[in-house]
């Protein structure tokens, strides 16, 4: 943390400029300081160590005694985790904001790895409904196939799905990458404002509806265009960028780019940013 | 919220009362308002199964209206004598509780519909299935206070689909509990997930047609409008897949009949499904969990698409 009790000293940022005040007093406020690598993570998160290795059965517990477990071993220093039979349960690896390397050999049920902002972690199995819903940051890669609402608001990360996913993937996405290998449901996309979700299959009906901005790659058909999404061109760099996050993906390594369809908002949905006219005021 | 569940042994039979007692168990975070099975048995074909109702279960958490036991024995000797006009000879009788009964019948008709609407002419009676093979138990409380109540756990056959349910637009009783009988179809059977919008506009269409309505369920409207389907002529999987625009809402349903299940999922795919498939089993279920009650081991399963209709043969 920030040494909050030397507050006389001026950090970097303070020196840099960016900010002139000088707290006292019992504050939580925290400045960012790059010399400082325990910024980097939340309070009470642990140092752990990848090499140190571990595994979790988790047949007979429920989801909050297993993410209780988690929390005990990374505790311990545990950097590496295996969990063993899974078996579909619900809300399994949720809310993890530490480096760690978590693999599941099985299956998840709803909300897997709900909310976590760091690990990265890899599902041998399927996920349920709202796979890494609001995922920050890290790496969260399914080996097999997803339920609806994939990666739904999460903002930073990378979540791939090798198979195929239900509907409304990435809806009010933030942030991030989601990449699916097979094909995705109905309303994908649904309301995104940020991020990119690249699909190699097909794609279901209403894509992209309401989108709010973002970028969304199909390399297949698409079941229909949603309200405000359409087609945009896809230009050189965006090959150069979708080549290298296939390779991060491990997936369609081969694929043909030039396949490819780029789909974006045509904004004419955006109402939040007309200001009111100067005349209209002027009349009142 | 509700948690439907199903599954069909392809080229066998199997314990399905025990098995989907385990998927409805897994499900009962969902729902345990009420609980149904329709379990489709080993049987030899000759007789219809009757399963049906003299009166509510009035225990804890019912909003039935209370009546004096005594109207039940007057409910069923009303109609057994009916039967009994109809020609209709009553083979082996069990009164698994006062108010449920389970009769099955020799009687030899192809239409059901006179013998259903003369039976449910009686006040307070309601047949719950009719069928050859077909069964349907359902009853207030979670799956295994059901299949424990009526012995369910040693039931053998090929497949069977059951419903959780939570209620939530009508009452907690047995009569607006799932499955629905595709009335008056033999052998015909309903669970659903989801909401239905123009559940009144569709019921008002049907009752012009003859077709009748028991509860203000709107699940029971599917079981309806897909016997009247196929009342018109239609194959299951022809009326399912008609059902997609004629149904409007959010919705997943089974549908089951003597030899086959289906499952068709609306055009906004709101309402969760997982399915399992192979060579001699196909489960599904709101969620996976319900298909690791049957197959714990390492499977691989999907979620089906939007506006996805599939039916399997026995």
């Amino acid at each position: 943390m920030a040494n909050l009790k030397n507050t006389e000293k001026k950090t970097k940022a303070q020196a840099m400029g960016m900010h002139t005040e000088v707290l006292t007093g019992r504050t939580q406020q925290k400045f960012f300081n790059p010399d400082e690598a325990e910024n980097f993570y939340y309070f009470g998160t642990y140092d752990v160590d990848f090499n140190k290795r571990t595994d979790l059965d988790v047949k007979d517990m429920t989801a909050p005694e297993a993410n209780k477990e988690i929390d005990n071993l990374m505790s311990q220093g545990y950097g590496t985790i295996v969990i063993k039979n899974p078996q579909g349960k619900h809300s399994l690896g949720v809310g993890i904001l530490n480096k760690l390397n978590l693999i599941f050999e099985g299956s998840l049920g709803y909300f897997g790895m709900g909310s976590c902002d760091g690990p990265i972690v890899r599902i041998n199995g399927r996920v349920g409904w709202s796979c890494a819903e609001n995922l920050m940051a890290g790496k969260v890669v399914i080996e097999k196939n997803a339920g609806s609402c994939f990666g739904a608001a999460i903002r930073g990360g990378d979540l791939i799905c090798k198979g195929s996913v239900g509907a409304r993937t990435g809806i009010d996405m933030k942030g991030g990458t989601i990449i699916i290998g097979g094909d995705a449901g109905a309303f994908t996309g649904f309301m995104m404002q940020r991020g990119r979700i690249i699909i190699l299959g097909d794609v279901g009906i209403n894509l992209g509806d309401s989108m709010y901005d973002g970028t969304i790659f199909v390399g297949g058909e698409i079941g229909s265009y949603g309200s405000d999404a359409v087609d945009a061109e896809l230009t050189s760099s965006d090959k150069d960028w979708l080549r290298r996050k296939l390779k991060v993906a491990e997936i369609g390594e081969n694929f043909d780019l030039n396949k490819m369809k780029k789909i974006v908002a045509g904004k004419k949905l955006w109402n939040y940013d007309n200001l009111e006219p100067t005349e209209k005021k002027g009349a009142i | 919220m509700c948690g439907i569940a199903g599954l069909i042994h392809r080229g066998k039979s199997s314990n399905v009362g025990s098995e989907l007692q385990g998927m409805l168990q897994a499900l009962k975070h969902r729902g345990e308002d009420s609980t149904g099975y329709a379990l489709y048995g080993d049987t030899d074909g000759k007789n219809f199964i009757m399963r049906f109702k003299v009166g509510e279960n009035v225990g804890e958490g019912s909003s039935s209206v209370m009546e004096d036991v005594s109207v039940y024995d007057e409910r069923k000797k009303i109609v057994d004598q009916t039967l009994s006009e109809m020609g209709a000879k009553i083979v082996k009788e069990e009164r698994t509780l006062p108010y449920s009964l389970r009769y099955e019948i020799d009687y030899n008709t192809k239409d059901l519909l006179e013998f259903s609407q003369r039976i449910e002419n009686i006040p307070g009676v309601e047949i719950l299935s009719m069928g050859k093979s077909l069964e349907v138990i359902k009853d207030l409380g979670n799956a295994k206070m059901v299949c424990d109540r009526y012995n369910l756990d040693k039931l053998v056959g090929t497949h069977a689909i059951g419903h959780a349910r939570m209620a939530t637009e009508s009452g907690v009783d047995i009569k607006s509990a799932h499955p629905f009988w595709g009335y008056p179809f033999s052998d015909v059977s309903v669970v659903h997930n989801g909401q239905l919008t123009n559940y009144w506009n569709n019921r008002r269409v049907l009752e012009n047609k003859g077709m009748r309505f028991m509860s203000e369920c709107d699940s029971e409207l599917i079981a309806v409008y897909i016997a009247q389907k196929m009342r018109e002529g239609a194959t299951l999987a022809e009326g399912m897949k008609e059902s997609l625009s004629g149904l409007d809402g959010v919705f997943t349903y089974f549908v089951a009949t003597k030899d086959s299940l289906g499952m068709a999922k609306d055009t906004m795919a709101a309402k969760p499904l997982v399915l399992y498939e192979s060579d001699d089993l196909v489960a599904m279920g709101s969620e996976e969990i319900a298909i690791r009650s049957v197959l714990p081991q390492e499977i691989d399963t999907y979620d089906p698409f939007d506006g996805e209709v599939k039916v399997w043969q026995i």
